[in-house]
């Protein structure tokens, strides 16, 4: 079914705002952060105006629907990406405290001096600095499958590199720059067959794909909410049933634990043993409304329009003279449009747009090494999600079209 | 807005005068800005009397950032080190001339950390110097 995106964008009040006088906001940046529909901005509200309590203590009205409300939430998440049980979903702050997590916990109690974790050279850097980190304490190896100039991973390569027998694969479901759909199942399955266990950066691939993490066999896989209509501040760790069984706690605290003595204590079950402290609880209730919206909207729906705008945009800046895109052909690539403007850096052509009320994101996004392969310091990228238009495409050509004339 | 590219700004851009090397240099430093991967790097040759005799800047970077640096380098030629110790924010701008939001004050001062590292021989180029 196609959208209707003049009825989507009535859902998102900010796309009203006028960043300043007569200049309409062209939000090309959700790749950064989605805007976030009315409904999940109410869903929150309500919660604080009605339920709030502390949850899975206190037998009082409020605590048991504030329980009621997250544990809801964490039950439509796991069904959104076809998640065996609720309890195999772990609320974090974010898909960067997702893969921490599983770098702390499962690999600080499987990983020794030596061993090999391969990654990509198109990670974010919350999927690099967290193995850096464990290299630094534990001798671990890093090996990077390589990104070929057309801006897709080598699997070749990765072949090889699995004879070494790594003991985990991570690697990003969709990448954050080039826009590039790893073949996902594909790695996940090599690296098995090799003997690794695979975690997947799913930040960009869950609020625009159709996840299903048990056709993808994947043994971990980290996602935000806030990429995906929902408030900043929460995401999602989802792990196969096993492993996180036999992983050690993460954070400790309340929550967390089945019983405290003075000198020890028990962890908690699933999925509870992660989550010490309190949690994100209006924040979770508000993932949940994200995932109803998202649900309703159709996430093979909102994939569809998304493929739309991006052939158009890059159809559209591969005619302006001096805008070289970088990332695969359409068909191989989500919803981004990263380039560069010859002469002009990217910092420059944010600004200019900026003035036009069009938001696109100027840097290199947290993956420094993959400008580093292409020999750029930075790019400018704008980003479509289900409420841009092809309207929107024109005014940031437009506004390139301006760049350039000012640049001369 | 429009000041932001302010004609003098795209033209030390475009051209900068004092963009370069020198070997040999009396001090030489170079840091990036984080957020973008501006990368800049200065030289600087050192009299007798403790005066900039030549100075040089290198490196990439977005239109404010070049500009500022080569405005920075030219505006620091003959004078002494000790002055050159007691810039700040306030001497960027007014190079500039123009007044900066939060982020883009990084890409405008990032020429002036590296210089004042460099000066007081720091490992770093932090924000401290130039408060």
């Amino acid at each position: 079914m196609k959208l209707n995106v003049a009825e989507i964008r009535k859902d998102f009040p900010i796309l009203e705002r006028e960043t300043s006088a007569g200049v309409r906001l062209t939000y090309l940046d959700s790749t950064a952060t989605s805007q976030k529909p009315l409904a999940v901005i109410q869903a929150m509200d309500d919660f604080y105006r009605m339920s709030n309590a502390n949850i899975h203590r206190g037998v009082h009205t409020l605590a048991e629907e504030s329980t009621a409300m997250y544990e809801e939430a964490r039950e439509k998440i796991a069904k959104f990406i076809n998640a065996e049980s609720a309890r195999q979903i772990i609320y974090t702050r974010n898909t960067t405290e997702s893969i921490n997590l599983v770098a702390y916990s499962w690999a600080r109690a499987n990983l020794k001096q030596g061993d090999l974790v391969i990654l990509t050279e198109m990670e974010h850097h919350s999927n690099l600095v967290p193995w850096h980190m464990l290299q630094a304490e534990r001798g671990i190896e890093l090996e990077f499958i390589p990104v070929t100039e057309d801006g897709l991973l080598d699997l070749e390569a990765y072949k090889s590199l699995l004879d070494r027998r790594p003991k985990l694969a991570s690697f990003t479901h969709m990448s954050n720059v080039l826009g590039t759909i790893n073949p996902t199942a594909e790695i996940i399955r090599l690296a098995h067959e090799a003997g690794a266990i695979a975690l997947v950066d799913g930040a960009q691939s869950v609020p625009h794909l159709t996840v299903d993490v048990q056709a993808l066999d994947a043994d971990f896989y980290a996602f935000s909410a806030h990429k995906m209509c929902g408030p900043t501040g929460i995401g999602a760790l989802y792990g196969k049933a096993a492993l996180l069984e036999s992983m050690p706690p993460f954070l400790g605290g309340g929550d967390m634990i089945k019983e405290v003595k003075l000198r020890s204590f028990r962890p908690n079950t699933l999925p509870h043993k992660f989550e010490a402290g309190t949690p994100a609880i209006a924040e979770a209730v508000g993932f949940g409304a994200a995932v109803d919206y998202l649900t309703k909207m159709g996430m093979e729906n909102i994939a569809a329009h998304e493929h739309e705008i991006t052939d158009y945009a890059l159809e559209r800046l591969e005619e302006i003279p001096g805008v070289k895109l970088f990332g695969p052909s359409s068909d191989k690539k989500g919803g981004v449009a990263a380039f560069t403007l010859d002469g002009v850096h990217p910092h420059d052509v944010a600004q200019i747009l900026d003035k036009d009320g069009i938001a696109v994101r100027a840097g290199h996004h947290c993956a420094q090494p993959l400008h580093e392969k292409f020999g750029i310091p930075a790019t400018s990228r704008a980003s479509f999600y289900l409420y841009n238009t092809k309207e929107e495409v024109d005014l940031l050509v437009n506004g390139i079209y301006k760049v350039k004339e000012m640049f001369g | 807005m429009d000041d932001l590219y302010r004609e003098v700004i795209i033209e030390h851009y475009k051209n900068p005068a004092y963009r370069g090397k020198l070997d040999p240099h009396d001090i030489s430093f170079a840091d990036n800005n984080p957020l973008c991967g501006d990368h800049i790097q200065i030289d600087l040759r050192v009299d007798a009397d403790g005066r900039v005799s030549d100075a040089r800047f290198d490196g990439h970077g977005c239109a404010i950032s070049q500009a500022s640096a080569d405005l920075l380098i030219e505006s620091i030629i003959g004078k002494p080190l000790e002055e050159v110790k007691k810039l700040n924010k306030a001497s960027v701008l007014e190079l500039l001339g123009i007044d900066l939001g939060p982020v883009r004050l990084k890409c405008a001062l990032l020429s002036l950390k590296v210089l004042k590292a460099g000066v007081y021989g720091l490992g770093e180029a932090g924000d401290d110097l130039v408060e």
